[in-house]
């Protein structure tokens, strides 16, 4: 068993290997074939793995591979946890993966550096694997860094241009503030538990649930609400949430393919998953809960506005991933931890195939971004079309769509969640912002799609004269993603509702929205009726129709809005002034202390008092004894005797 | 058979005597030095790959352990044995002269032998430094060490190279004299210079607050501790490529070595009622001194400064114990903590190493240290710019490379005395990300800035070797640390046991 895991985390990093280290030796093809082989094997795996669950009813499996150290008699293990919540992740991140180490043959084929990308993603694939089957903390910090120097190489691939070597230094230290708390509720964990070990953690808490901390003076916190929000900081950053967001709209200076797989399907999951890992500390803080359900809430509402009024439509695609996040956080707040999987699943899925298909577009208009110069793709692009029509309906939960099922459920958990005991504000306002949220983003979806699928043909002559299909690379993986963005919402009674996840999500009894939910759960087709019927499918088609007609219809609308709403929209441009909040307030305040510090501290006070201030001093005493030593005998005498009379009296009068 | 072998007094003798055959062959074959110099590197190193295999790892006893008497009259002897503590520092020292040597083969043009030999009577001494279980055979050899490294300093050194070794040599030196002064009052206490006797005599309060701080002033230059850091960056940025290695790699971890030998055993009464101090001054380390390193031009200047970041994480995990004990009742973490800051003086010699080779490879091309005159270093050096991000990344503290382990160990240990000291401690996450990847950025990444950059040419077998070799040794120490831990465990835990104790 331990090889069989063992070979799908280490099938794509021997690939890496092989691309990174030798890919000038072997070449172009044979780097895409190598790393191509390795992700392949670990999909066909998973995909085996996820049968032992289902058919053969395998228990799920924890051993360590090896002892990384023992200090302390603490052992910090590199180790396996597999189960159904890692097995659903399994088929997930090696899927998307392999689809778009397909369609980056297509799309990276002029670039010089294409070796370095396919070793590079692969290496992003061996990183994410190693994250999520991770059976103890410290190696899910491993994969959780290591997923994070990926994204910023990936970020940065292009390393001539300014903007990515920008973003990617502001990726890694935006995650890296997320990865601060991260690392201190690990700490937590090790203090409270004395372990690093999942299922050793998981059996202690519930034994603390009275022992509390003091972190400022006479506040009494829980331990286990201290360790849930430092651990939840690091999924901030990771996943994105408000204000740790930054860094993923800039993530989009990454070539188009890693904008899919680690900014939109896997990578900024990692938090999400993460949290539904730790349910069995989450459950004992309702106040963590509580935390999470409002950061989630705010993300999901105000980056979906952000959405609506981007030109660039990678951008407009990862406003949407960061509203989707949102939505999952929510479902996690609202402890609906499975709900919250099911969408990172069904949105792994079809936000793939949006970016896949943006990029799609960006090859066949030469690189072009900018949704204003494109429009009336539809009859160049059939395949693309279709697929992100697709993607779209599945985005903006269309019924019948993999995105309906699993947002439905969130946005029911949630309602649901506002009449339970523990309900607050917060829980109130998380269901109106997602339930706004889902004509937002019905909205900025449509918006792209009318803009660059249908509408006047923008472009100038010469792209239009060259637009085409792109190659079956590009389109297949399209295609391939775009089945499982309409059937992956089916398994909703099954892996939602059904008892799929068992013992690898917990649940309290006062809280299991999910579980209250599944009682009145009967079937697809009742869901996609008592859908129809609620407020979420109303609002998306609002949304849909709106798109339509300022887009479409009345294109003039949309200026007299921008000009009318003029201060909302300089809003919106500056992104709430949160860039410079951090580029203009802590960056640059970090570099003025830093010179403060430097100037005044090191240069002045220790260099110019202390150590060449104590040797002006020592000159001046050298100068003082310059004089007293004049070289005249007789000078010397007079001292002399000066000093024997001192010594004299001393003796006399001392004794 | 290398069991019988005095191997400690050979790791010592044979560089320096080596050193001494190096200098003798001089330079009038001009390639006469080198290989010389590099055979007895490598020997060295291969005797103490022995330490190391023949390592006893269920005792905290000395071991390899050598005496003769040497000055009767003062009971004086010639006194060597290793520890789980200084067994891997030695072996990082000869492991990291080689290097040194390799990186030295073509870019010094003048005085080759002496400077091979300096570097080779430098190993011997701080080697010696480790080994020493006598305290006036260590005094001889912390002392000795100042001349080669001034020599290096002075003579193949930069343009300010004058004032930054007389810098260099005041501070040490003040600092040291007042550790003799401690040496001596202990040697009428304990009747011998033996350091192990030290350890066992009583002492009150004031004399143990008196002596930690005579310690305290020589090991807190070397290490060195805010406010005494001043001459490193000065020391690094006139130093050549070979002395920046030998001082960050080797000498910084001699003082976090004293603390170990002696503050913490002899006066442990003293350093746990100093221990607050301890800890704010490493704090102070991480994270005042993060914020000079963000704003350094000079990359030589930032790389020290990170050198000096890095060094608090040291002190704070030996001196933390004390707080972890007044926190939970117990001394269950401290030996995480003490293993960490250990981990962490490997580590760090490993990593700082190559960060000065790396900036020693673009200096020989550009002979330019100034960030500013570079950009784009990657479209001319692709495989130099692989490299640099490794050890950017490496010495941010990325898990999977050796910066992680001593930074992680210290963390968690450090959260047990007290929330917001491991809070302080943690933002070297984002600082030291910070100063290393924005150094990166705007040396390696984005388009070429001028023909200087345009023009230099990727690195040589010879730098690809030295980088390789250290870029493999700290990948291996970050995937898997135990083998070295391991050796720690018995002398650390006899250590505390130690410290705990008081001598009141």
């Amino acid at each position: 068993m331990q090889n069989l895991f063992l070979t799908i985390a280490l099938a794509p990093l021997v690939g890496s290997i092989l691309a990174g280290l030798f890919g000038k030796q072997i070449g172009r093809t044979a780097s895409h074939w190598v790393t191509i082989s390795g992700v392949a094997v670990s999909c066909a795996l998973s995909f085996y793995v996820m049968k032992l669950f289902l058919i053969d009813g395998m228990a799920s499996y924890n051993e360590s591979v090896y002892t990384w150290l023992v200090s302390d008699g603490i052992k910090f293990e590199v180790g396996f946890l597999v189960d159904k919540l890692t097995a659903i992740m399994l088929v997930v991140v090696t899927f998307v993966s392999l689809m778009v180490h397909i369609y980056t043959i297509g799309y990276m084929k002029d670039d010089p550096g294409y070796q370095r990308f396919f070793s590079y993603i692969a290496l992003f694939t061996f990183s994410m694997l190693m994250l999520v089957m991770a059976n103890n903390f410290m190696q899910l910090f491993f994969g959780w860094e290591a997923v994070g120097l990926v994204s910023y190489l990936l970020i940065g691939f292009w390393y001539t241009r300014d903007t990515a070597i920008f973003a990617n230094l502001k990726a890694f230290l935006v995650n890296r503030v997320g990865d601060f708390g991260f690392l201190l509720g690990i700490a937590a964990v090790l203090m409270y538990t004395g372990s690093l070990d999942y299922a050793t953690v998981f059996a202690k808490i519930p034994g603390l649930t009275e022992t509390t901390m003091q972190i400022f003076p006479g506040v009494d916190w829980s331990v286990i609400t201290v360790m849930g929000i430092l651990l939840f900081v690091g999924a901030m950053g990771k996943s994105a949430q408000v204000p740790l967001h930054v860094w993923l709209p800039d993530s989009m200076e990454g070539p188009t393919p890693i904008s899919a797989l680690i900014h939109a399907a896997t990578m900024v999951t990692a938090g999400i998953f993460m949290v539904a890992r730790m349910s069995p500390i989450y459950e004992f803080t309702t106040t963590a809960l509580t935390f999470i359900l409002f950061i989630g809430a705010v993300t999901a509402l105000f980056m979906g506005f952000l959405g609506l009024i981007q030109n660039d439509i990678k951008r407009v695609v990862a406003y949407s991933t960061l509203s989707q996040l949102g939505y999952m956080t929510v479902a996690l707040g609202a402890s609906a931890y499975s709900a919250a999987i099911f969408h990172l699943m069904t949105h792994a899925f079809f936000k793939a195939l949006l970016f896949l298909g943006a990029g799609a577009v960006i090859i066949a208009m030469h690189h072009e971004q900018d949704m204003r110069k494109m429009g009336g793709l539809r009859k160049y692009m059939p395949i693309t079309y279709i697929t992100s029509l697709i993607g779209s309906l599945a985005l903006i939960g269309f019924p019948g769509f993999a995105g309906f099922f699993s947002k439905d459920t969130i946005i029911e958990a949630v309602h649901l969640s506002t009449t339970l005991d523990h309900a607050t504000w917060v829980h109130t306002f998380a269901y109106y912002a997602i339930l706004a949220g889902v004509f937002i983003t019905a909205l900025y979806s449509f918006r792209m799609f009318f803009l660059v699928f249908h509408g006047k043909e923008r472009m100038d002559d010469h792209t239009r004269e060259h637009l085409h299909e792109c190659s079956a690379v590009v389109t297949v993986p399209l295609i391939l993603l775009a089945i499982p963005s309409v059937v992956a919402g089916y398994f909703l009674g099954d892996v939602v509702f059904g008892d799929y996840f068992g013992d690898a999500i917990m649940f309290s009894e006062s809280k299991n929205v999910i579980g209250m939910l599944g009682e009145d759960y009967h079937g697809i087709v009742g869901f996609i009726q008592h859908g129809i019927m609620g407020p979420a499918f109303w609002l998306a088609l609002a949304g849909l129709f709106t798109a339509w007609f300022i887009y479409m219809k009345r294109p003039d609308i949309a200026d007299t809005a921008k000009q009318k709403l003029g201060f909302l929209h300089k809003l919106l441009d500056n992104k709430y002034y949160m860039d410079d909040l951090y580029i203009k307030g802590f960056a640059a305040g970090g570099r003025l202390l830093g010179k403060g510090l430097w100037k005044q501290g090191d240069v002045n006070v220790i260099d110019g008092l202390m150590v060449n201030g104590s040797a002006a001093v020592i000159n001046w005493f050298a100068g003082v004894a310059r004089v007293v030593q004049t070289g005249h005998l007789y000078h010397y005498a007079f001292a002399m005797i000066l000093g024997l009379l001192g010594l004299l009296s001393w003796f006399i009068l001392g004794a | 058979m290398f069991a019988d072998l005095p191997l400690l007094s050979l790791v010592i003798w044979l560089p320096i005597f080596g050193g001494l055959i190096v200098l003798a062959v001089g330079d009038r074959d001009p390639w006469g030095a080198r290989p010389v110099a590099l055979i007895i590197s490598v020997i060295t190193f291969i005797l103490s790959i022995f330490l190391y295999t023949g390592f006893d790892t269920t005792t905290a006893a000395m071991q390899f352990a050598e005496s003769a008497s040497w000055i009767e009259a003062f009971n004086i002897r010639y006194a060597l044995g290793v520890d789980g503590i200084s067994m891997p520092l030695i072996i990082l020292t000869t492991f990291i002269v080689i290097l040194v040597i390799l990186a030295g083969w073509k870019v010094i043009k003048f005085r080759v032998s002496q400077y091979m030999a300096a570097f080779l009577i430098m190993e011997g001494l701080m080697n010696g430094v480790f080994a020493s279980l006598d305290a006036i055979l260590f005094y001889v050899f912390w002392e000795g060490m100042l001349i080669p490294m001034f020599l290096i300093i002075g003579i193949w050194g930069g343009p300010n190279r004058v004032y930054a070794t007389i810098k260099f040599f005041l501070y040490t030196f003040l600092g040291s004299v007042f550790m003799l002064v401690a040496l001596i009052y202990l040697y009428f206490q304990a009747g011998s210079f033996d350091i192990l006797a030290f350890h066992a005599v009583k002492l009150t309060m004031q004399e143990q607050i008196l002596i930690f701080i005579a310690f305290l002033l020589a090991f807190a230059v070397k290490v060195p501790m805010w406010p005494v850091h001043t001459w490193l960056p000065d020391a690094h940025v006139e130093a050549p490529t070979g002395g920046s290695v030998i001082l960050a790699a080797i000498m910084l971890k001699i003082g976090g070595y004293g603390f170990l030998r002696f503050s913490l055993p002899i006066a442990p009464d003293a350093s746990h009622a100093l221990d607050w101090l301890m800890i704010g001054l490493s704090l102070i380390a991480v994270v005042y001194i993060g914020f000079v390193a963000l704003v350094q031009q000079d990359m030589k200047k930032l790389i020290a400064y990170s050198s000096i970041a890095h060094m608090g994480f040291v002190t704070l995990g030996f001196f933390i114990s004390f707080m972890i004990f007044e926190s939970t009742g117990s001394y269950s973490g401290s030996a995480l903590a003490m293993e960490g800051g250990i981990v962490q003086m490997v580590s760090h010699g490993f990593i700082s190493a190559a960060m000065f080779l790396c900036v020693g490879v673009m200096y020989d091309r550009m002979h330019s240290r100034l960030i500013n005159d570079y950009g784009g270093a990657v479209n001319s050096m692709p495989i130099f710019a692989a490299f640099m991000v490794f050890f950017a990344m490496s010495n941010a503290g990325l898990p999977g490379t050796s910066g992680f382990v001593g930074e992680f160990m210290v963390i968690l240990a450090s959260f047990k005395a007290n929330f917001w000291i491991a809070f302080l401690a943690a933002t070297t996450l984002i600082l030291g990300a910070a100063y290393t990847l924005w150094m990166v950025k705007r040396v390696v990444f984005g388009k070429i800035t001028n023909e200087k950059v345009a023009e230099m040419s990727d690195v040589t077998g010879r730098e690809f070797f030295i980088l390789g070799t250290l870029a493999v040794t700290v990948l291996a120490l970050g995937v898997w640390p135990d083998p070295l831990v391991d050796v720690l465990h018995v002398t650390v835990d006899n250590l505390l046991q130690h410290v705990a104790q008081s001598k009141l």
